[in-house]
């Protein structure tokens, strides 16, 4: 067995315990950001999605800086962003996109003062890069295992909403005929987003936990216009993607340059455009004439 | 007389005015079902034409053929004796959906202004004929007591206004609306059609609206295009609006019922097509 | 920190804000803030990558803007916007990923790239960043009209021959070349809140577009101007005085704006039922 997939998977994979923490901690993530991301999509909130990951580095870097258990800068600062991009007026279309983009500025910008004041205080140069670029080999396996299980709550406690956070994501209007407090849910949303959001960013750094958040489910939603199976189809993607990704990243330890290995971001991504350009492959192919616009 | 073959543009004995639009013989199909089979109707100087069918029945298609931005499988659509070119502003589009947000840095005749010129390259350079056309499309759409207001604050009706004040400035020979009045309320809806039927009047424009229901065009409108089934008949209201023409139309029994200067379109109940039938009208409930 | 070694920076400054106006308020007019963000976040990426090959940094921003913005423009074709511009974004940080981790050493100047630093700017650079300037203003200057009738009015604009996915793909070019001359001043994660902060501020303080246009490079140059000054007294990466100012504009803004409505509400009751209700 191992010669026939020796090719595939270098020696040691599946014996290392990093390799374990990681297939285990990215398929943890994938089974969040599936779901998550698939309402993300559906509303129109890919932005805010994203903002959260970077919400979660400036809160990383202010946990540093207070010697505070990073954990807690990433939910503060992910519950303070919510509140500011509900203030702003993040339910209307257009609003959405420049509230999201106000707080996002506000917060990079603090996010620039943190890791300043990170690199003059504990000269650690390269933090900033660390942080953005982060990867999932290179963390403290405690917090990941702590905060790949609070990702699991989120999840438990997103989905009791399902039905009205559907509805209210479809069509607002009926929603809120029909006596779904749609400000009130949005809002729950976008906490339980930039939870689940922040969390698989400590786990697997900011540039995965956007990517596992929008890639899977939009794949999944060109797949399918059923809820349910467009987020079981896009945990199933995500886990995929991430699995494969760690594999290769694995293997790349042989590949040029020797010995320091390509990061698993890199591979990952890659593999959710793959996904995602081969989903409209199959869309052209069953519909080929134009549509209304 | 129409019954069954298509309108042909040249049987139309009451030939007033000049022809703007005529579309012969136009044939749409998506993924092998057809939404629209041959159909053929004209419109001519200063006369409102309503597109009249059910929902789903190919007028939003309809429209997008005449403004060029849907290929046909058959047919020809010419406009005031040439071919159609979209770059020529000779047709006046006011679409169905438009979302102008709250916060858009635009007044009411900036959008109109854009109606000029928004197709041309460059920054557009305020000059006195620019300002007294878009004054003058403000008048005759009657917007100028909001002229200067942002445009997204504005009310639906107001809104339609000033899209109908932008497609009317650059002088089109033919305005084609869809489903204006959809999402007016009743008192919007009488004044935008009233104002269409004004600019058809005075300025000599054919105005082609769509519509699902057409009681509230009835007013103003001078022929019909009734849409089903990708099929059309075209003519005075009371010529196709007519209890055999509509059920050769829809392929199946359809009724019409006139109550008090509206009409009612209804779906029979399988009886013969050649029957008279009374109408009994019911004493209002005490 | 009016020496001669500044007069970089300010010059550089000042040009960044003029055109971050400029390009901010069709950012901010088309919804497309997401996109601002992106092409300057990814354009970072290729930056790492020009330092690690020893190549010209300014190159390897432009380079990375550019792909960015096509990447969106190509993606978007297939399916929704915001979902094509977090693709494109992770895909160029992926592959900025992998650059970083291949580099043996950090670059120092990578910092600034990402807050912005005072003393960011060479001589050597101003011409091209200049020219960059001069190159963006014109083509938001040809693109004005049907980009903004394009913007406001998609249908319209189609029927009347201005394509929408055309007018995009002008539109985020126009980005990247203005994200190409922004991230050596101002950094590659602040770039957009100059974009998008002053002209959604500006769009809030006037209904006409030529005005928005102007208050907007107006906002831009008074935000750049504090930041540089604050900077350089505390220190603090210019990126942070960026962001806050941002959000202190635009907040003040919509303080503005709301008391006008008031104003304006009590003169046009027929506006009452449109405006107070919440648009969901």
């Amino acid at each position: 067995m191992s010669h026939f997939l020796a090719p595939v998977f270098e020696a040691g994979f599946f014996e290392s315990p990093a390799v374990h923490v990681a297939l285990i901690l990215g398929a943890v993530v994938a089974i969040v950001s599936g779901p998550v991301g698939v309402f993300t999509v559906i509303r129109g909130q890919s932005f805010a999605g994203h903002t959260f990951a970077d919400v979660a580095t400036t809160g990383g870097s202010g946990a540093f800086l207070l010697g505070v258990n990073p954990i807690w800068g990433f939910v503060v600062m992910g519950l303070a962003a919510t509140s500011a991009m509900e203030m702003i007026g993040v339910q209307r279309p257009r609003g959405r996109d420049v509230a999201t983009g106000i707080v996002l500025g506000g917060v990079l910008g603090l996010a620039a003062l943190f890791l300043y004041l990170d690199t003059t205080n504990s000269s650690t140069t390269g933090a900033s890069i660390t942080v953005l670029f982060g990867s999932i080999f290179v963390i403290d396996h405690r917090t990941a295992l702590i905060a790949a299980l609070c990702g699991l709550l989120v999840l438990a406690l997103v989905l009791p909403c399902y039905r009205m956070l559907l509805l209210s994501s479809l069509n607002a209007d009926m929603a809120a005929s029909r006596g779904v407090p749609v400000r009130l849910v949005g809002f729950c949303y976008l906490a339980a987003t930039s939870l689940a959001v922040a969390l698989s960013a400590i786990t697997i750094g900011a540039i995965l936990s956007t990517a596992l958040l929008i890639g899977p489910a939009a794949t999944a939603l060109r797949l399918t216009k059923r809820p349910v199976t467009a987020m079981i189809t896009a945990v199933a993607i995500a886990v995929a993607a991430t699995w494969l990704g760690i594999v290769l990243a694995y293997d790349s330890f042989y590949w040029p340059p020797v010995g320091r290995g390509w990061p698993v971001s890199f591979f990952v991504v890659v593999l959710i455009l793959a996904f995602y350009l081969l989903s409209g492959l199959r869309r052209r192919r069953q519909r080929p004439a134009p549509g209304l616009a | 007389m129409i019954l069954t073959t298509p309108f042909d543009p040249a049987d139309d004995p009451a030939d007033l005015g000049d022809e703007v639009l005529a579309v012969r013989g136009v044939s749409v199909s998506f993924s092998g079902r057809a939404v629209l089979s041959e159909v053929s109707f004209t419109l001519r100087e200063g006369e409102v034409t309503g597109l009249i069918g059910p929902n789903g029945s190919g007028k939003t298609t309809l429209l997008r053929v005449i403004l060029g931005l849907q290929a046909t499988a058959a047919g020809s659509v010419s406009i005031a004796g040439g071919a159609r070119d979209r770059k020529r502003p000779l047709i006046g589009y006011v679409p169905q959906k438009f979302l102008l947000d709250v916060d858009l840095p635009l007044r009411a005749r900036d959008v109109v202004a854009l109606g000029l010129d928004g197709n041309r390259l460059g920054i557009p350079l305020p000059s006195r004929k620019r300002e007294h056309l878009v004054d003058e499309a403000l008048a005759a759409v009657g917007a100028e007591t909001f002229a200067g207001s942002r445009v997204g604050t504005l009310s639906g009706g107001e809104q339609q206004r000033v899209l109908i004040g932008h497609a009317l400035v650059s002088r089109p020979k033919l305005l084609l609306l869809d489903e204006p009045l959809a999402n007016l309320d009743p008192g919007s809806v009488q004044e935008v059609v009233k104002l269409l039927g004004s600019v058809a009047n005075e300025h000599g424009i054919a105005v082609f609206i769509s519509a699902h229901e057409m009681n509230a065009l009835l007013p103003v409108m001078d022929r019909i295009v009734y849409i089903a089934n990708g099929r059309a008949v075209s003519g005075r209201a009371d010529e196709v609006v007519r209890s055999e023409v509509l059920s050769a139309l829809y392929g199946h029994h359809v009724d019409v019922l006139r109550l008090h200067g509206r009409v009612l379109v209804v779906p029979g109940a399988g009886i013969d097509a050649g029957n008279t039938h009374d109408i009994t009208v019911l004493p209002p409930p005490d | 920190m009016f020496s001669s070694f500044m007069t970089n920076t300010w010059i550089a400054a000042s040009m960044v804000a003029v055109i971050a106006g400029v390009v901010g308020f069709f950012a901010v007019v088309r919804g497309s803030s997401f996109a601002a963000h992106a092409v300057p976040q990814g354009a970072f990426a290729g930056a790492a990558g020009a330092s690690l090959i020893g190549a010209n940094t300014l190159l390897g921003l432009g380079v990375f803007a550019v792909a960015g913005a096509l990447g969106i423009g190509w993606l978007s074709r297939r399916g929704r916007q915001d979902v094509a511009t977090a693709l494109a974004l992770v895909v160029l940080l992926g592959v900025g990923a992998l650059f970083l981790s291949m580099s043996v050493e950090y670059a120092p100047e990578l910092y600034s790239l990402l807050f912005g630093e005072v003393l960011g700017v060479s001589s050597s650079q101003l011409l091209p960043l200049g020219l960059l300037g001069v190159a963006c203003l014109l083509a938001v200057g040809l693109c004005y009209r049907p980009l903004l009738l394009s913007s406001v009015l998609g249908d319209v604009a189609e029927a009347r021959g201005v394509h929408s996915l055309r007018m995009e793909m002008c539109f985020l070019l126009i980005v990247a070349m203005a994200t190409t001359m922004t991230v050596p001043v101002v950094g590659a994660f602040l770039t957009f809140s100059l974009m998008v902060a002053p002209a959604a501020a500006a769009r809030l303080l006037t209904a006409r577009p030529g005005r928005a246009v102007g208050l907007a490079v107006l906002i831009a140059l008074l935000t750049v101007w504090a930041a540089v000054s604050a900077s350089y007294v505390t220190q603090w990466p210019v990126g942070f005085f960026v962001g806050a100012l941002g959000v202190v504009t635009y907040g003040l803004a919509r303080g503005w704006a709301a008391v006008r409505l008031n104003g304006q509400l009590r003169r046009r009751p027929r506006l009452a039922a449109v405006t107070a209700a919440p648009v969901s």
